[in-house]
């Protein structure tokens, strides 16, 4: 090489940025970083997907089986069986269940992903969120087919989802993605020092499922109970309530409906007007924000031992 | 000249539990049970880098060399202190440990690119070049669960060096592949130096060191204990591990030391083709029954002979030791060559004691022959 280009070469990294490695990076150096890396996030979704589906000629389609086996049988059980009396009950299950579906897939997937990529995390150096991240990416992709089938219902049906209210969709969509990706985060960083917390979540997330209203109706069980207590709040405790509730009022649409039992008006859906989903919606969004950059403080405590704990 | 790498008083503790409980139940049930004791694996390491350096790390197993590199990459955080890169990094560290199995072969260059820091688009502009290197052929398409180990490495290798880092850090890795590929990863490491990027080369290969290192720094049990030109730098390694040979833990008794080496004259100037003799003067503390090793070096660093230890037994008696070394015909050419001279146990693993570049030989040679040694070919006609 000749001086020439050996003085360029010094020039270019004489402004090259400085990266620097050291022993508690700031919050916004860990958030700047993982901005950096997102084209490997990208990669690594787009990967995980192929892995998942390498070798089976349906591809997606596995993916989907779950969901539609779920969406049948709480259909079966709470509309024929019980017979909950709530009209179109399918679309307002589809709602919930695909809210409900990315969490549950994001959460359990990601408990065991940084134990599972041990090699990788020995290794090489990348902000080691970006496993979880990537577990949360490929639902995110998943409920997307999902929202796409569930439109197709709508359609299907005949059914009209509230259009004032469709606005709101991509706020409790961000919501939801924060609230899955700080818990997934969250939880694959305390999987690798304590192996059983799989098995803890398994039974925390079908307790969660239950305390959220995806195959019943809160307005039209729970709810006068707990205000006659007046502990109403205490429902609302679980985020995952306003965001499954919000996307049942854009797509269900109506918050009463005429019982298919008894022909008396059901109370399906909070009578909360517009603003009130508004105003609901971004404390929500704050709060969960506010919770995912805890969680990338508490990840970056977490990882400093990853190396000898894995 | 531009700092690529800084290492500035970097100290890294580890936590080792024993009999600690892995999971909730157990630490819920033994709350505070089971001890833990910090292990330091880097103490107080500083060191600068400049571009172009190439720089060999040089440490026995559990010297903390392995740490500092993972520091380095940004594997592993430092406990305190910090490391600031400048430029593109990649590392061969452990070949091929980003590569997901299931994959082809294509999709795991990307996906290693983009672990790398790289493009998409960056890696599609030196895919070609990478699987020309790599040798792969059309196999690049094939999941690469089913390629050889040997494939796996060279394709992780082709994908690091043609990425064309500012910073590489070698690994012992080129311990693997088979002969002409080793050979093809040394030429791309030399066209790296001469490019004027920065190589950090770990290892415990001395000879590696030699020959491409104009700088080393050589770790013991965690602190550096020497910063500087390579030669010497080989001569703390040796005098390391003779020490570590004197440890408590192992018997105490080989305390030996080569004093000095003469020849009769007082010069070690010689004529090719002729004779040398050479006297060794070595203490011993003990009667020691060991043997006998020498190397010549070219200046270049590169190996030119090592004798053979298992064949020369050497009985070391208490005090002052007398060694004669004959050479009957000297075949070297021209040149300035290095004498390392050491004394090995009697199965020829560890090393007693040894002197790096106990004298230098100066060679002056009146024939027409290039290269190193003569052969001195004869050739009939029929």
């Amino acid at each position: 090489m000749s001086d020439a280009a050996s003085e360029i070469r010094a020039r270019d990294l004489a402004d090259a940025p400085v990266r620097t490695v050291s022993a508690r990076p700031s919050l916004r150096g860990r958030l700047s970083n993982l901005w950096q890396r997102r084209e490997l996030l990208g990669q690594l979704i787009v990967s995980d997907i192929r892995v998942k589906y390498k070798g089976s000629a349906l591809g997606l389609f596995w993916s989907m089986l779950a969901p539609a086996m779920n969406l049948a049988i709480y259909f079966l059980v709470f509309s024929v069986f019980l017979k909950n009396g709530i009209p179109n009950f399918v679309i307002y299950l589809f709602s919930g269940l695909i809210v409900w579906n990315m969490f549950f897939n994001a959460v359990i997937g990601s408990t065991t992903v940084v134990i599972a990529r041990a090699g990788l995390v020995k290794k090489v150096s990348f902000p080691r969120e970006i496993l979880a991240l990537s577990t949360v990416g490929a639902t995110v992709v998943y409920f997307f087919v999902q929202l796409a089938v569930l439109a197709v219902f709508l359609v299907l049906l005949g059914h009209q989802p509230a259009w004032s209210y469709l606005p709101l969709l991509p706020v409790a969509f961000v919501t939801l993605y924060l609230l899955s990706a700080g818990v997934s985060v969250l939880m694959s960083g305390i999987t690798v020092y304590m192996r059983d917390m799989a098995h803890l979540i398994e039974v925390l997330l079908q307790l969660t499922f239950w305390l959220t209203p995806v195959v019943y109706s809160y307005e039209n069980t729970i709810s006068p109970a707990l205000a006659r207590h007046g502990v109403s709040w205490l429902y609302f405790v679980n985020p995952m309530t306003p965001i499954v509730m919000t996307f049942q009022r854009i797509f269900y649409g109506a918050t009463n409906a005429i019982s298919t039992n008894t022909g008396q008006v059901l109370h399906v859906l909070p009578q909360w007007s517009l603003t009130h989903f508004w105003v609901v919606n971004l404390i929500l969004l704050g709060i969960v924000g506010a919770f995912y950059l805890l969680v990338e403080y508490l990840f970056g405590r977490l990882e400093v031992n990853f190396e000898s704990e894995l | 000249m531009v700092n690529t790498i800084e290492v500035l008083g970097v100290n890294k503790e580890f936590v080792i539990h024993h009999g600690r409980h892995q999971s909730l139940k157990e630490r819920l049930l033994h709350p505070g049970s089971g001890s833990s004791e910090k292990f330091r694996a880097l103490e107080d390491i500083s060191f600068v880098i400049g571009a172009g350096e190439t720089v060999g790390i040089l440490g026995h197993n559990g010297s903390g060399k392995s740490t500092l590199l993972k520091t380095i990459c940004g594997v592993l955080a430092p406990t305190s202190g910090e490391i600031r890169l400048r430029g593109t990094l990649a590392a061969l560290l452990e070949l091929g440990a980003g590569f997901q199995p299931e994959l082809s072969g294509r999709e795991n260059v990307f996906l290693y690119g983009a672990m790398l820091g790289l493009k998409r688009k960056d890696v599609a502009a030196i895919f070609d070049d990478i699987v020309e290197f790599s040798e792969i052929g059309k196999f690049i398409d094939t999941q690469v669960k089913f390629y050889s180990s040997g494939m796996y490495v060279r394709l992780a290798f082709a994908v690091a060096v043609n990425v064309n880092p500012d910073i590489l850090v070698v690994d012992e890795v080129l311990a693997v592949g088979d002969e002409r590929f080793r050979a093809k990863c040394m030429d791309r490491i030399v066209r790296f130096q001469n490019e004027g990027r920065t190589i950090l080369l770990v290892t415990h290969d001395a000879d590696q060191v030699r020959r491409l290192c104009s700088r080393t720094i050589v770790l013991n049990r965690g602190e550096m204990v020497f910063d500087g030109p390579t030669a010497e730098g080989l001569k703390v390694f040796r005098d390391h591990l003779h020490a570590d040979e004197n440890s408590p833990t192992k018997s105490t008794h080989e305390n030996i030391e080569i004093t000095s080496v003469t020849t009769p004259s007082g010069s070690f100037d010689v004529r090719s083709g002729e004779g040398m003799h050479f006297d060794v003067a070595i203490t011993s503390a003990n009667a020691y029954a060991g043997h006998f090793v020498m190397e010549i070096h070219s200046r270049r660093g590169e190996l030119i002979s090592r004798s053979d230890a298992l064949t020369s037994p050497v009985q070391l008696k208490p005090g002052a030791n007398s060694i004669g070394i004959d050479i009957a015909e000297l075949p070297l050419l021209d040149g300035v060559y290095d004498l390392n001279i050491g004394i090995v146990d009697d199965i020829g693993q560890n090393v007693m004691a040894w002197s790096e570049k106990a004298a230098t030989i100066q060679v002056a040679y009146d024939g027409r022959e290039q290269g190193i040694v003569e052969i001195a070919p004869s050739i009939t006609q029929s």
